[in-house]
């Protein structure tokens, strides 16, 4: 794998998301608690909603849309919804966040 | 009409009142003294009180207006000084009133040990709402401590009451276990294990030397030596009937006023009722036989037959979460035998005492849900040989029933006591039901059953519930979300009575069930500490929907609209141009007429926010706050300045409103109207606050709408001048503000809590003052513009965190 540079941990509030812009729409970094963060797919299979905006709880983020919940470590929607969003590998070294080039690139050739 | 006098508004004479109210209302002309300064009250629910987990206005069993209501003639704060049997009359501090029945309802006075040092400042007893008020004040202070003296169950209950406010409690107690009078010593473990898991410090078998300090208690000293830092004691060790009147006008007393069983003193026109009451060598502390003692003396008093009769008492705590039990006699001797029912990891132990195939006495800890049904067979005296193999499990396993909770119900007899404070039986509740009484506050009216201590209404449901079947649906108390059993109403009243002042707070101190909320709590808790602590609590954008933490409305597209504030409607010229620079300056598809009579630019990204704010802003105009739970507009007419019909100047007193209410939040978004006459060309009259200019002032009226529901608004006030007018506005939102449920608009807060209380409340003008004071703090932080202090401290959270369009691809 090759790890890209995206910004320092603090960049990102405690229990919130920043976007990442890629060729093929964007991607949403959360952060949890204090050093927990998770990339996954920005956009809400639901209707489009920009998830990065939602409020963050637990490991989970609510769509600000349409109130769908999903559970950031699996992309998997949570309770009665069905639908998931894509997640990616993502790691913190020395305060940095390192998103997984290959995967990035794959969501673009998709 | 005979004059009748009652010295004491305790809960006995105040159950006489209700029984000669309901029975025989115009034969008696009463005077009723009481030397707290207040009516009745229900005494057993200051527990609560003192908990946070009730108000005393909800204690309160009789108010003024029942009072005037029932010809009462009320001398309270006033104490009285003697009876002068020979002239018939009572003296009272302020003067004499004759008499031809007198009921004595002096009830009791605390213990107070006679230590050294028991009369300092600090040193309180747990009786009446004093004392009460006392400990919540001690409790106000940080890290503050307390001693209570006494394990019993009143000293348990401000023990416990004090932990939930926060403070350090240590629990004194004489005996080997707590609450020996009633529970044995493996319950008495239980409840000590319970009561330290909350942060509670009990210490048995104590002997208390000394209480130290100043003029102010700082300190207990305990015969061994130990030394317990406190800023207050509270003394719970039992109580000694107050018959000092009644032996000064030479009643017949022993440890206190004799009577017989129709509670008549030694003197016939004398009565006496309550804990003052000496009857057959027994006394009385607990509130059902005070009840029956009631119920016979208004009978006696109206010259029908009746007589009171000593019964079997139940116990138990009201402290949330400790679930206690006890019933009869449950000490061990010969002939008798125990069944025990112990589950460590529940916490649950179940102990009856038989004699001679009857059922005796029973202690319960942990699981209390067979209470009554045990306590019927106590006092019936019921043979249970029949089922002793199973009677440890309850009435659902009786006749190979299975263990349904509604079963146990369904299976009591309708003698069977349902509510033990006011003695309903079963059959009661449920003639009340056939008769058309079907939700809780129907029976509670009808037949009072869970009126009181409120320990059976889950009981009273379930009988409800059996005997209506799918009929009555359980009023659910709806909690917040799923991270809480609590509602709204709840959470409120204890962030304020606890002092909670930040999230993890209340997730911890309420016992949260996950770890950080939901996207439904936070926004509501959020909101709700920062009304309720301006200065201490920081706002948290991360627990706020996005248009408020973006401080932009989001559209479905994920674009957001824009739209300033124009004071009361009004623009210009250079602020118009402005907004059509800016529109096409950031390519604004969209550019709308709001109906809140301002300019809304719908379709900017959320790159360009800040930039599009920033050259608002340079033209003089900040957010309009277009997607806030708080003031969004005052739409104005024009009021004098050009209107023929214009009776004051409408548009001016608009701005001047806004200007005051601007960036405040509140439970939902509020909108304003002010029309200059009543052709209310402004619309006020469907707002959350609309105001009507006359000739003679200003009509302000609150509580309209026009969304989901069109209602007219209701008058609060009339104001003479602009300032009154503003002045009861603010302290309307305040009010609001304070007390609304999160997302519960003017409208349905104003219903819940009726507009005549908010009238009255607001009609006081300390509390006008003091909600307008309150109002301008909150205002000292919040009311400046967001898109300025977002430029300046946020800007970069607009951007994207990272841009990989032009990496490589690999």
């Amino acid at each position: 794998m090759s790890w890209i540079d995206i910004g320092h941990i603090d960049d990102i509030p405690l229990r919130g998301s920043r976007v990442v812009k890629t060729r093929a729409g964007c991607l949403a970094v959360f952060r949890t608690a204090e050093a927990e963060v998770f990339a996954v797919g920005n956009t809400c299979p639901h209707k489009g909603g920009p998830l990065s905006e939602g409020i963050v709880h637990g490991t989970s983020v609510t769509c600000p849309l349409h109130n769908m919940i999903f559970d950031l470590e699996t992309g998997q929607a949570q309770g009665a919804d069905d639908g998931s969003i894509p997640t990616y590998p993502i790691r913190i070294e020395a305060g940095r966040l390192l998103l997984d080039a290959a995967s990035v690139a794959q969501r673009s050739a998709a | 009409m005979q004059k009748l006098v009652i010295i004491g508004a305790g809960m006995a004479s105040g159950r006489v009142l209700e029984h000669l109210r309901d029975t025989a209302p115009d034969t008696f002309e009463i005077t009723l003294f009481n030397a707290e300064p207040r009516g009745n009250y229900n005494r057993i629910m200051l527990s609560p009180v003192l908990s946070g987990e009730k108000t005393y206005d909800e204690i309160v069993t009789h108010d003024d207006a029942w009072y005037a209501d029932n010809k009462v003639t009320c001398r309270f704060g006033e104490k009285v000084i003697a009876v002068d049997r020979a002239r018939r009359v009572v003296i009272g501090e302020n003067g004499e009133v004759p008499y031809d029945k007198l009921i004595f309802g002096t009830g009791s006075s605390p213990f107070i040990i006679p230590l050294p040092g028991h009369d300092k400042q600090g040193v309180v007893a747990y009786r009446d709402l004093e004392d009460t008020t006392a400990m919540m004040q001690a409790a106000g202070k940080p890290n503050a401590r307390a001693v209570v003296i006494g394990g019993g169950l009143l000293g348990l209950e401000a023990a416990a009451g004090l932990r939930l406010r926060g403070m350090e409690v240590t629990v004194l107690h004489i005996s080997t276990h707590l609450m020996e009078r009633q529970l044995d010593e493996a319950a008495g473990y239980l409840l000590r294990r319970d009561l330290e898991k909350r942060g509670i410090n009990v210490i048995l078998q104590a002997s208390t030397q000394e209480i130290v300090g100043g003029a102010a208690a700082e300190a207990v000293h305990l015969a061994d030596g130990t030394v317990l830092p406190c800023d207050i004691v509270v003394m719970a060790v039992g109580i000694r009937p107050a018959v000092q009147l009644a032996r000064d006008c030479g009643l017949t007393c022993g440890r206190a006023i004799e009577v017989d069983a129709q509670m008549q003193t030694s003197d016939p026109d004398i009565y006496a009722v309550g804990e003052c009451v000496e009857f057959n060598g027994n006394l009385f502390g607990l509130v059902a036989p005070l009840y029956d003692q009631a119920k016979v003396l208004a009978k006696t008093l109206l010259g029908e037959e009746d007589a009171f009769k000593l019964r079997e008492l139940s116990t138990k705590l009201k402290v949330t979460g400790c679930d206690l039990f006890s019933a009869g006699d449950f000490a061990g001797g010969d002939g008798r035998e125990d069944i025990v029912f112990r589950d460590p990891g529940r916490g649950v132990y179940k102990r009856l005492v038989i004699e001679d195939d009857q059922l005796i006495g029973a202690v319960m800890y942990g699981d209390t849900a067979d209470a009554n049904w045990f306590f019927g067979l106590i006092k019936d005296g019921t043979d249970i040989s029949e089922m002793r193999d199973s009677l440890i499990f309850g009435p659902a396993f009786q006749g190979g029933a299975q263990a349904d909770p509604m079963a146990a119900v369904a299976a009591l007899p309708p003698e069977a006591e349902i509510c033990g404070c006011n003695g309903v039986c079963k059959g009661t509740i449920t003639a009340a039901i056939e008769g058309g009484a079907t939700d809780l506050g129907a029976i509670r009216a009808t037949t009072k059953a869970s009126a009181s201590c409120g320990t059976c209404t889950g009981l009273v449901e379930q009988v409800l519930s059996v005997t209506l079947g799918d009929a009555f649906v359980l009023p659910a108390a709806q909690p917040v979300c799923k991270c809480t059993d609590l509602t709204h109403e709840d959470v409120r009243r204890l962030i304020k009575a606890q002092q909670l002042k930040s999230q993890p707070a209340v997730w911890q101190q309420l016992a949260w069930k996950t770890p950080n909320g939901c996207h439904v709590c936070r926004p509501a808790i959020n909101y709700y500490l920062l009304a309720d602590w301006p200065l201490e609590y920081q706002d948290d954008l991360q627990s706020r929907f996005v248009n408020e933490r973006n401080h932009a409305n989001i559209q479905k597209d994920g674009t957001y609209s824009v739209m300033p504030r124009m004071w009361g409607g009004i623009t210009t010229p250079d602020e118009l141009r402005a907004i059509a620079d800016a529109a096409d300056k950031f390519k604004v598809p969209t550019v709308k007429v709001t109906g809140g009579q301002r300019i809304d630019l719908l379709g900017v990204k959320k790159e360009d926010l800040t930039d599009i704010w920033y050259d608002l802003n340079q033209a003089g105009m900040v957010s309009g706050h277009a997607y806030s739970k708080g003031l969004r507009t005052v739409k104005t007419c024009v009021g004098t300045d050009h209107c023929r019909f214009g009776t004051q100047d409408s548009t001016g007193l608009g701005i001047k409103l806004e200007k005051k209410l601007w960036g405040s939040w509140t439970p939902h978004k509020v909108k304003l109207g002010v029309s200059g006459c009543p052709r209310n060309c402004a619309e006020a009259t469907c707002k959350d606050v609309g105001i009507i200019c006359v000739d003679s002032g200003y009509q302000v009226s609150v509580a309209g709408a026009a969304g989901m529901d069109v209602k007219e608004t209701e008058r609060l006030h009339d104001a003479r001048t602009e300032e009154e007018a503003i002045e009861w506005v603010a302290a309307f939102v305040q009010l609001y503000r304070e007390n609304g449920k999160y997302l519960d608009r003017a409208y349905k807060w104003v219903a819940k809590v009726s507009l005549d209380w908010v009238k009255e409340t607001l009609a006081d003008d300390a509390t006008r003052a003091a909600l307008n004071e309150r109002f301008e703090i909150s205002q000292s932080v919040y009311r400046k513009d967001p898109w300025a202090d977002h430029n300046q401290s946020r800007a970069a959270l607009y951007q994207p965190l990272a841009d990989l369009t032009q990496e490589a691809a690999e």
